[in-house]
């Protein structure tokens, strides 16, 4: 098997290092997505394209297992996770490699919430779609959050929150965006338990993701 | 053998109470003593010792407490019920407290679903909604109702759930065809009752054909028989009395089943009826034994409760659930293996009552340790309808059941310690993957399989398909030898089970 199969499998096993256990028992211990990675690279003329292919191809795998009630959740997270990890390791080389990114997308739990874990999935999971994420935490200031996106040439913005007391500050957040004129130039997802497709066009952002795959699909669809 | 689940049992008598509730039942039959319709009966009664006096029609039994005493002693805590595939063999032992999940009962309504489309009348909105119909049921539906609990992985065991009423069906020919039936459709244990005691060594040839010879029926008997002996309050049937003597004489596993109502055919408290069904069950274990040491039976406990508006039974009651485990707590008391019951739905058709009456007695009856737990699958209107729709609901529920009653896993700290570390020490915080190592170890509920994402409920249309997958399946039948043998050697089964149905 080649390199780039083994990273395909690792990927479809969800296992990021090699003491991760995969979704087939017995494999503890044995190279995962992040040491063949790092061979390739170590290679005198790494193959970034087919590499990046690699693991396009195991998380396609891995969403048609999904779709088929095989794999679930936790088993997706972990794939994401390992491609997120790949991701890292070949940033420095995509440009070399004349690989576009997919774009940036910020992400942030707003001013006042301190739950993250709807917000991690999610940069999880757009990781391993191949965004560049960049996670601003949880309780991050409307005006954090702008610079963020003008400093990083962001072209998509994820907002979460938990409280109804809290998500509020989403409308805030569309607002300072249009004041200091970068609305246009992104498309606004916001998510969270208390939040409904009503209350996201109430506050004009461009999709209400009920679950993280939908996170994925409109970021997917806004790209096109 | 079958993994069943086993629980750790909860109680609801205490110990004290079991007591009382034993001396009573010996106090019953001492004091009060048993109605016997049956001549072979009494006179087995009455050379054991017990006093029996004739009277109009029948014979007064009453039993002193050392004869029940040395019956109980020596019935067997442990009965092995055999199955065409081996892997489906059933060891109920009193002393383990695994519970297997069973079919029953024979319901008189097949009861079919199809789906319609309604369109609201400013013609907006569709919805798919089910009409249900009861018609008697046949052969066909009890292969169909076999076949189906061959692939419910939740189901251990066959007790027929459909009686056949085909016009061909007489009561000469109807046990032969009945277990022909059954065994055709299903590798797993197959028990049922009996309508003709003619039939008896009919359906036992049939058996030995199946299992490989006599002895081979004796290791693994792929069949076992129920007898309600018990007329209740406290009488004892001519017929099926006479059918628990010969089933013993032939060495067969055999259920003693009795079901009062409390209210009507036994008292409505707990301690009454639980003292009444507990001194019937043991009159029955008690002739077992006498006709011979040993006897392979199964403390059959079918309590139920009086329905106030109509005194028709009620399944759907608390009380039925609360009888049922102060019965399966006697019967560990005497060390002998429980045929108890859960999952009777008092509304008739599926749906939100059903699933909630149903639930709440697979729950608090199995948690208690029952080894067999009967009319488990698809019962509807109290013990009238079957419904392969619900079955398949019923077998889902069970399988919820079943994770909720496992025992709790050796608890592994240094494990638990080493995760919460690495996570703690991790950006997202986040414990998903560790999911995946115990979900592979079946620890984990994978969740409901009939889940709408959208605005309706869609359990029953979803159901539906899954039941249409699970029929599709090839059937697993007798092998052509056999079949051959049977259908050249066993007299009265219908020409047309030949041929696949």
């Amino acid at each position: 098997m080649s390199l780039f199969d083994r990273i395909r499998t690792n990927v479809i096993e969800g296992r990021k290092v090699a003491e991760d256990e995969g979704y087939t028992e017995g494999l503890v211990g044995q190279p995962a997505v992040s040491e063949l990675v790092l061979r390739v690279l170590e290679g005198e003329e790494p193959e970034i394209k087919e590499m990046i292919d690699s693991l396009s191809s195991g998380m396609e795998e891995v969403g048609r297992r999904f779709e088929q009630g095989e794999y679930f959740i936790p088993d997706m997270l972990a794939s994401a996770e390992a491609v997120g990890e790949a991701m890292d390791l070949l940033e420095p080389h995509l440009k070399g490699a004349n690989v576009v990114s997919k774009g940036v997308f910020i992400m942030a739990t707003v001013a006042g919430d301190l739950h993250d874990i709807g917000k991690n999935i999610v940069a999880i999971m757009l990781k391993g779609a191949g965004f560049k994420v960049v996670d601003l935490g949880s309780d991050v200031a409307a005006s954090i959050i702008c610079e963020a996106v003008k400093r990083e040439e962001a072209s998509f913005v994820g907002l979460s929150a938990l409280l109804t007391t809290t998500m509020q500050e989403m409308g805030g957040v569309i607002r300072d965006l249009e004041e200091a004129g970068l609305r246009k130039k992104v498309k606004v997802l916001v998510g969270g338990a208390p939040l409904s497709s009503g209350f996201a066009d109430q506050i004009g952002a461009d999709a209400y993701c009920e679950d993280a795959f939908e996170a994925v699909r409109y970021t997917e669809e806004f790209r096109r | 053998m079958r993994e069943g689940i086993i629980v750790n049992p909860t109680s609801r008598l205490l110990d004290e109470q079991i007591q009382q509730i034993d001396l009573a039942s010996l106090a019953i039959l001492q004091n009060i003593g048993i109605e016997c319709f049956n001549e072979e009966a009494a006179g087995i009664f009455a050379q054991a010792g017990a006093n029996v006096t004739a009277g109009e029609g029948h014979y007064q039994i009453k039993i002193p407490p050392q004869i029940v005493r040395e019956a109980i002693e020596a019935a067997q805590s442990v009965v092995r019920l055999g199955a065409r595939d081996k892997a489906n063999q059933l060891i109920l032992d009193a002393e383990i407290q695994r519970v297997y999940f069973v079919s029953g009962s024979e319901t008189n309504n097949y009861l079919e679903v199809d789906f319609a489309t309604y369109i609201s009348e400013d013609g907006g909105r569709k919805r798919r909604l089910p009409e249900f119909s009861a018609r008697p049921g046949t052969t066909h539906d009890l292969a169909d109702a076999a076949h189906l609990a061959e692939n419910l992985d939740n189901l251990d065991s066959f007790i027929r759930t459909v009686n056949i009423q085909d016009k061909e069906i007489t009561t000469e020919n109807k046990d032969v065809n009945k277990f022909f039936i059954c065994l055709d459709n299903t590798t797993k244990h197959v028990m049922g009752g009996l309508t003709s005691l003619s039939q008896l060594d009919n359906v036992l040839e049939m058996a030995e054909i199946i299992a490989g010879g006599k002895e081979a029926l004796r290791k693994n008997p792929l069949i076992s028989f129920i007898t309600c002996v018990v007329k209740s309050p406290l009488q004892l049937v001519d017929d099926t009395t006479q059918n628990l003597i010969e089933m013993v004489r032939r060495r067969m596993p055999v259920v003693i089943s009795s079901s009062p109502q409390g209210g009507s055919t036994a008292p409505i408290t707990e301690a009454g009826m639980v003292a009444q069904i507990n001194a019937e069950i043991l009159t029955g274990i008690t002739l077992a034994q006498l006709v011979r040491p040993q006897a392979p039976v199964l403390y059959g406990s079918v309590p139920n409760r009086a329905r106030l508006s109509d005194l028709y039974d009620s399944y759907g009651a608390p009380e039925f659930s609360q009888y049922n485990v102060d019965c399966v707590q006697m019967a560990r008391f005497y060390k002998i293996p429980c045929y108890s019951t859960a999952g009777v739905a008092d509304t008739k058709v599926p749906g939100i009552q059903a699933t909630m009456e149903k639930i709440i007695s697979y729950l608090y009856v199995a948690s208690s340790g029952p080894q067999y737990l009967h009319y488990a699958f698809g019962l509807l209107e109290r013990t009238a309808t079957f419904s392969p729709l619900q079955a398949v609901i019923d077998d889902e529920c069970i399988n919820l059941v079943k994770h909720l009653l496992k025992t709790p896993k050796e608890p592994d700290i240094p494990e638990a310690l080493d995760q919460i570390r690495d996570v703690m020490s991790s950006k997202m915080r986040l414990f998903t993957r560790y999911i995946r190592k115990h979900r592979r170890q079946e620890r984990l509920y994978p969740g409901y399989p009939f889940e709408s994402r959208g605005m309706e409920d869609k359990t029953l249309e979803l159901a539906s398909q899954r039941l249409d997958q699970l029929l599709a399946r090839p059937r697993r039948r007798i092998g052509e030898p056999e079949r051959e043998k049977i259908f050249k050697e066993i007299d009265g089964i219908l020409p047309w089970l030949k041929e696949e149905i």
